[in-house]
This record gives structure tokens, C-alpha cells and sequence, in this order.
């Protein structure tokens, strides 16, 4: 298997505070990684390094074969990296479809388009019934659902996903892993940020565990699963 | 208090329902209309018919030019605050660029003595004033928050002082003789001389509605997504791949370079420009008018930059219980600001989008987040 984002030893500061403290972690094609930690480790923040909203102050991040530590965000996606944001991040004064259209940007080929609309439509029939709705008027849920198609609509290489599950009822949060794996199972990498470590872990092949800016383990998903400190500190089960 | 609010909303509803639905040919009859209306405006035998409407304490055409290049700087100021989203405190800036270099290029008071044509000038103020633009935004843009809204205000302030006290710019005694745009009549009298104002107003009339169509296009485009998305998220924006920066720069720059047209508009007319003319509160009216207007909306931007312009006009020489109502002008424009940002914070003309975004802001507010 082809090793698509590799980390090395990243480390972010916010002003003086160091967020990040030299993590590594790779993410193979095909795979869903998930990173998983409490409020605060730094899952969004290693996202957003990532995805290049932040500029990392040391360490090496490349992806496809290519140096993007200092690239520009936006040229990342043109790469195929896109992230759909923590706390939804949707344009609230755009239209479901005006949302969706923002996703494909970058892209060109309208018949491509046209058909990743369609697939994303299918994906989450929620949207195709609001499609004329603001996004500012979607509800929480709804409004993830946005931030997740939208993301698609880039024809992502490697689909970043911080918490797609926050504030979802339980039946929705099944409804979207059910949607990731099938996103997976399309094609696409998928690197996962999760507070909902049970699904998170059941659903992904590998798995990191983020502690105040530091990798601290690493597995496949099952393996985690049954570690009896994860189990603890995560999973609610003594 | 909420009666009047929905007693207002429904109203304008009606009419918004009435014009999205209406047939195509009536909005373009009714814009035609408005058009010939404004073109009409500065003749007497038209205005002497509209009653109160035309000023009693100055020229009418002369507060026509006035209110025009209002508008025009509503416009311009309306691409950057409006449509990306950006804080400019300092726009009157870029209008005093626009002039003084047409005064310094053309005057025969400047120590350049070029004494270039008022034509010549003109590329070079509109190119100067993007240039100051690009400097000012390259290295403020790049950073978020509020940076971009101090720097700006420096900016006009810098302008103002560089003018009061240099030499070279000559303070209050300002420079004269600033030759007026060319063009004559078939019996060989300028077009654009002394006593009438109204070539001038005609010309800054066209000019809007040569800026508009082009910003109109601009905004239908790749360009004008941009740029929403950049107002309404500018992260999320970024992660959709949009180049943020540039186009930060891009809405900056063309606004700057409509403030500095509608300077270089102003000192061809007023012959004369000196340090009396960079009132700093200039900036800070013409921001109150794209937001009393409805930002991000070239309607709105136009009402708005018209309405404030033409009331500050028509205030002067009224008295109210003795009080020249002119010298309260602030005052009275900010009372209307905060009113209208408890009732109506998106504007007069506001469209659906900019509503959503508000309510999504309040909403923000009211979990803190
Ligand atoms: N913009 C910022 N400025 C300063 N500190 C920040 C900023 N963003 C995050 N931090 C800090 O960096 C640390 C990591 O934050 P991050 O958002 O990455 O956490 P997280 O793991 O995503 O948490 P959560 O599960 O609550 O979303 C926290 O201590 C946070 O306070
Ligand atoms: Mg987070």
C-alpha cells in the first residue's frame, strides 16, 4: 500500500503556546485513520496543519510524494486534500446548493461535477429535499451533513473530517459513519477526527491517540478498542 | 417595537416578490426609468415640479455633484466592506490620493509644474491610488482580525497630515487652477466650466453606471463567489481552495481605485484642492452609508451613499427650534446608524443572503462561540 500523508515530527504553536509537540503519524491510500483524544489534545489543530489553515512552526508534512509543508491551503486542495471544518463551517448565507458548488472551487470538468452533485445528493437525501434552503437555516446536523458533501464535491484524495458526528442525534451519528465508510469504500482516504472513539475505532483500520499535542499510541482500530487504557480514558468502560 | 419590524419586512417582501417575479421588461422599463429620472434630475424645469426635494440652502446641481460622487465612493468602498467582508476605516484615504495627484500632476501651483491636461492625469491618479492599495493591503491582508481596520484608519490619517503640513502637498493654501475635463459644446464653449454643474454630475452619473455593470459582471463570477465565501467564512473559504489572499487584495485594490476616480472626478470639477477638503469623518460617513444602504448590495450601496450625501446637503441652512440642523449631522447620522443596527442591521436593501448571515452572527453571539 502507497503511504499517501505522512507527518514528521510536527510541532504548532498559537502565539507562544505550543499545541502540537513533534507528532508523526501516516495515513496509507484507501484507509480510514482516525485520531482520537480529549478536549484540548490538539486533533483539530493537527487537522488544521494539515490542511494548512496553520502554519506549522517545525516538522515535515508530505503528501502524495510531494513536500506541502509550506504550501498555501488553498493550493492544497488543488492537490486533492480537503477538509470539512470542525463546527461545521458552512457558508450560512449560501443556498445547500450554493454551499455544494463552493466545494468544486477548483474544479473544471462539468461533468464531473455534475455527477459528484448527484452522488452527493444520493449520498444524503436530507440535503437534495433543502437544496434551496440557506445554510445559515440548516440544522446541526443538517449543516454537517453540508460540511461532509461539500468537502466531497473537491474530489478529495485524502477527505479530512474533524468530528462529523458532533451533535448528532444517535441515530444520525450511525447514519454518517454508515456514510463515511461508504465514502471509503467509493475510494477515498479518509483521516477522522473523533470524540465518539467507540465508532470512531469500530469503523476505521488505524488509529492514533492524541494527549495534550502528543501521539501516545497507535493501532489498528481493533486493537484500541480492546486496549484496556483507551477503554478507559475513551471508550467510558473501566 | 416588533409589529412595526414585521409591518416593515412584509411591506418590502411585497415589493421584492413583486420585482424577482415580475416580467423581465418591467425591471428593465423601471431601471431605464430611474436612469432618465436621474438624468433629468439637475434641469430646473424638471426639478422645480418635485416640491420639496430640491436643496433651498445651495446650487442644486452643485449638491447633485456632491451626492453623486457619494455614491460613487459608496460603491467603491461597498466592493471591499461589502463584498469580501474587509474593514476599511480609511477609504476617504484613497479619494484624497486621486486628488492630489491630479493636483499635483496638473496644477500650476504644484512645484512639478507638469501642468499635464486633466485627462493625462487621470490614468496616473486611478493607477496610484490601486498602487497604495496594493501597499497597504499586501502586508495587512496576509494577517485576520481587525489589522486591516487600523492600518486604514493610519492610512487617511497619514494622508491627512502629509497634506497639512508638507510643502509639497501646500496645507490649506492647497493648489489652484486645476484644469476641468475636456470637451466643448459645437459653438466652442467647454463642456466642463465653472458655473454649471451639471456636465459634472453627468459625467460622475455615467461613470456609475460604467462601474456598476463592470462590478455587477465582476460579482456574477468566479470572482464574486470568492468573495462571498471569503466574507462568510474565510477559513471555510480557504479549505474550499479559494485563494483568499488574492482576492482580499483584488476587492481592496479595485475599491481603492474607485475612491481615487472619484477624487481625481472631484478636483477636476472644484478646480482647487487643499488640506480643508480630507475631513477624516468623510470615511467614516461613507461607511455609515454602505451600511445604512445594506452592504454587500450595489442597490443598497447606491440608496445609501445617495440618501446619506443628500440629507447631510439638505440639512444645511434649516433651522430646527433655532439649531442649524447642519451642525448636528453626525450626531444625527449616528442616532440613524444605531437605530438601524437594532432594527434592520443589514441595511435598507438588504437581500436574503446578507439576512441569513446576520442571523447566523447573532446566533453565534448568543452561544459565544
Ligand atoms: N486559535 C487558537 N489560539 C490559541 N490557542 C488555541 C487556538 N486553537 C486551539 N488552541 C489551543 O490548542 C489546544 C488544542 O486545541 P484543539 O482545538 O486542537 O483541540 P481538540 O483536540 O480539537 O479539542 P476538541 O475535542 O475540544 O475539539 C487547546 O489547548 C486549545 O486551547
Ligand atoms: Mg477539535
Amino acid at each position: 500500500m502507497t503511504t499517501l500523508l505522512e507527518i514528521e515530527d510536527v510541532s504548532l504553536l498559537y502565539g507562544r503556546i505550543k499545541a502540537l509537540h513533534g507528532i508523526s503519524l501516516t495515513v496509507d491510500e484507501g484507509e480510514i485513520v482516525a485520531l482520537i483524544g480529549a478536549n484540548g489534545a490538539g486533533k483539530s489543530t493537527t487537522m488544521r496543519a494539515i490542511s494548512g489553515i496553520r502554519p506549522v512552526a517545525s516538522g515535515r508534512i508530505r503528501f502524495n510524494g510531494e513536500d506541502i509543508t509550506r504550501l498555501r491551503a488553498d493550493l492544497r486542495v488543488r492537490r486533492g486534500l480537503c477538509q470539512a471544518p470542525e463546527g461545521r463551517g458552512i457558508f450560512p448565507g449560501m443556498t445547500v446548493l450554493e454551499n455544494l458548488d463552493m466545494g468544486a472551487y477548483t474544479r473544471r470538468d462539468r461533468a464531473g461535477v455534475a455527477r459528484d452533485l448527484a452522488r452527493v445528493l444520493e449520498l444524503f437525501p436530507r440535503l437534495a429535499e433543502r437544496r434551496k434552503q440557506v445554510g445559515g437555516t440548516l440544522s446541526g446536523g443538517e449543516q454537517q451533513m453540508l460540511a461532509v458533501g461539500r468537502a466531497l464535491m473537491s474530489q478529495p484524495k485524502l477527505l479530512l473530517l474533524d468530528e462529523p458526528s458532533m451533535g448528532l442525534a444517535p441515530m444520525l451519528i450511525q447514519q454518517i459513519f454508515s456514510i463515511i465508510t461508504e465514502i471509503n469504500e467509493q475510494g477515498t482516504t479518509i483521516l477522522l477526527v473523533e470524540q465518539n472513539a467507540q465508532q470512531a475505532l469500530a469503523r476505521a483500520h488505524r488509529a492514533y491517540v492524541l494527549e495534550t499535542g502528543r501521539i501516545v499510541k497507535e493501532g489498528t482500530g481493533a486493537e484500541l478498542l480492546h486496549d484496556p487504557s483507551v477503554k478507559e480514558a475513551y471508550l467510558g468502560v473501566a | 417595537m416588533t409589529s412595526v419590524r414585521e409591518w416593515f419586512d412584509s411591506g418590502r417582501h411585497a415589493v421584492s416578490e413583486r420585482w424577482h417575479n415580475g416580467p423581465r421588461w418591467m425591471r428593465w422599463a423601471l431601471i431605464a426609468a430611474v436612469i432618465v429620472f436621474f438624468y433629468a434630475l439637475p434641469n430646473r424645469e424638471f426639478y422645480q415640479w418635485l416640491g420639496p426635494i430640491p436643496t433651498t440652502g445651495s446650487n442644486f446641481g452643485h449638491v447633485l455633484f456632491t451626492v453623486s460622487i457619494y455614491v460613487l465612493l459608496a460603491v467603491g468602498l461597498n466592493i471591499v466592506v461589502g463584498f469580501a467582508g474587509l474593514l476599511d476605516l480609511g477609504y476617504f484615504g484613497f479619494f484624497a490620493v486621486g486628488a492630489y495627484t491630479v493636483a499635483v500632476f496638473t496644477s500650476p501651483s504644484s512645484d512639478l509644474k507638469t501642468l499635464w491636461p486633466w485627462m493625462l492625469a487621470l490614468p496616473l491618479a486611478i493607477a496610484l491610488t490601486m498602487l497604495s492599495g496594493v501597499m497597504l493591503g499586501t502586508p495587512t491582508l496576509r494577517l485576520r482580525g481587525d489589522y486591516l481596520a487600523i492600518v486604514t484608519l493610519g492610512f487617511a490619517e497619514m494622508i491627512r497630515v502629509a497634506a497639512t503640513s508638507s510643502e509639497f502637498l501646500k496645507g490649506q493654501r492647497g493648489f489652484n487652477q486645476i484644469p476641468h475635463p475636456p470637451g466643448s459644446y459645437p459653438d466652442g464653449k467647454p463642456i466642463f466650466g465653472v458655473l454649471d454643474p451639471r456636465p459634472y454630475y453627468w459625467l460622475v452619473l455615467t461613470l456609475i453606471i460604467l462601474v456598476v455593470i463592470g462590478v455587477q459582471n465582476l460579482n456574477r463570477s468566479r470572482v464574486g463567489r470568492a468573495w462571498i465565501a471569503i466574507r462568510e467564512d474565510e477559513d471555510a473559504a480557504q479549505l474550499m481552495g479559494v485563494p483568499t489572499f488574492k482576492f482580499k487584495l483584488w476587492a481592496f485594490a479595485s475599491g481603492a481605485a474607485i475612491g481615487g476616480l472619484a477624487g481625481a472626478l472631484f478636483a477636476g470639477k472644484q478646480n482647487f484642492v487643499s488640506s480643508q477638503n480630507l475631513e477624516l469623518l468623510n470615511s467614516i460617513i461613507i461607511l455609515a452609508a454602505v451600511i445604512l444602504g445594506g452592504s454587500g448590495n450595489i442597490v443598497g450601496a447606491i440608496v445609501g451613499g445617495g440618501l446619506v450625501a443628500y440629507l447631510i446637503e439638505r440639512f444645511r441652512g434649516i433651522e430646527f427650534f433655532g439649531i442649524e440642523l447642519y451642525e448636528y449631522r453626525f450626531m444625527l447620522f449616528g442616532l440613524v446608524l444605531v437605530v438601524m443596527m437594532i432594527f434592520r442591521p443589514q441595511g435598507l436593501v438588504a437581500n436574503r443572503r446578507r439576512a441569513a448571515e446576520f442571523k447566523d452572527r447573532r446566533k453565534e453571539v448568543i452561544v459565544g462561540g
